[in-house]
């Protein structure tokens, strides 16, 4: 079994209006120092295989079809 | 002219669709149901709003991904017209059958009111009863109908005359970039858009100013 974790973020240059919030919403809290936020997904995935080549391949081919939005959303792959 | 409204779990527009398309054609539509992946022989095919799938992971991301969204884009590479409204629109550009996505609201909040929109481009199947440059009244209903397209996109689909609908008078209530609320494809097939025109028809309505891009697009004279 390899656990598997990817992770979604905006590409630069696209509008993160929640990343915006949360950063306003950092600020109110009294954290001095907040630059940027910009805010993704994280998925946690199981996959039954000892392959990590085709587990890393299939994990591509996830994101390219279904977890990531290509047009405006990047993704990481890292296997544990 | 025969049509089709798509039902799939969690949209919740396709009885005024339905509605509408029967009202303005004297004909209903025949349903699509997630399952089927042959489409009946019609001419326009509706995809409606509502929230697909619960609109998990993204909106319109897993009826995108759907079988019978492959035999839809099949019949719109045949020329069948495809109409996506909200949520359908959000399942087309998912689909990748119209360029760039629609993201969350600027405001972050859901908007639900009318608002005023601007004919761009005149010359289509689906916006011939209106003249171009008018303004018409025209509700909307949505949390993420922020369009965004990167630039070199945005300079084809600009150039290309395929933002037939923009929002006008300082009414857009999303942050959409450059006030889009409605493209075509480049073919001129397929059109996705934010504003519920199925619920601006009759007087019942406070108005019918969305009758005539219904009517347009079934080929029918606007009453």
């Amino acid at each position: 079994m390899i656990n598997a974790r990817v992770t979604v973020t905006l590409k630069n240059g696209v509008l993160d209006p929640q990343g915006k919030a949360i950063e306003g919403a950092l600020g109110a809290l009294g954290f001095d120092g907040i630059g940027h936020v910009r805010q993704g997904k994280v998925f946690d995935i199981q996959i039954e295989t000892a392959d990590r080549a085709k587990a890393e391949a299939d994990l591509k081919a996830m994101c390219e079809k279904l977890l990531a939005n290509t047009v405006i959303e990047n993704y990481t792959i890292s296997l544990a | 002219m025969k049509s089709a409204v798509v039902q799939l779990p969690g949209l919740n527009r396709d009885r005024d669709m339905i509605a509408a398309i029967t009202k303005i054609s004297g004909t209903a539509p025949v349903t699509i149901w997630q399952t089927e992946t042959e489409i009946p022989d019609v001419d326009l095919i509706v995809i409606p709003g509502g929230f697909s799938y619960g609109d998990y992971l993204r909106c319109g991301a897993i009826a995108a991904r759907m079988p019978v969204m492959q035999a839809i884009k099949a019949k719109a590479e045949a020329g069948v017209k495809v109409l996506g409204v909200c949520n359908g629109f959000q399942i087309l550009v998912e689909a990748g059958l119209l360029p760039g996505a629609l993201m969350r609201n600027a405001s972050l909040k859901f908007v639900c009111k009318e608002i005023k929109l601007e004919v761009v481009n005149a010359e289509t199947d689906f916006t011939r009863a209106y003249s171009k440059g008018q303004i018409i009244r025209c509700p909307v209903a949505h949390h993420d109908g922020n369009y965004f397209a990167d630039e070199e996109t945005l300079k084809s689909i600009e150039g290309n005359g395929q933002v037939l609908f923009r929002y006008a008078e300082g009414t857009n209530p999303n942050g959409s970039i450059n006030d889009i609320a409605g493209l075509i494809n480049a073919k001129g097939n397929i059109l996705g858009m934010m504003p519920h025109p199925e619920n601006l028809i009759e007087a019942g309505h406070g108005g019918s100013d969305g009758r005539g891009l219904i009517a347009s697009a079934l080929e029918v004279i606007a009453a």
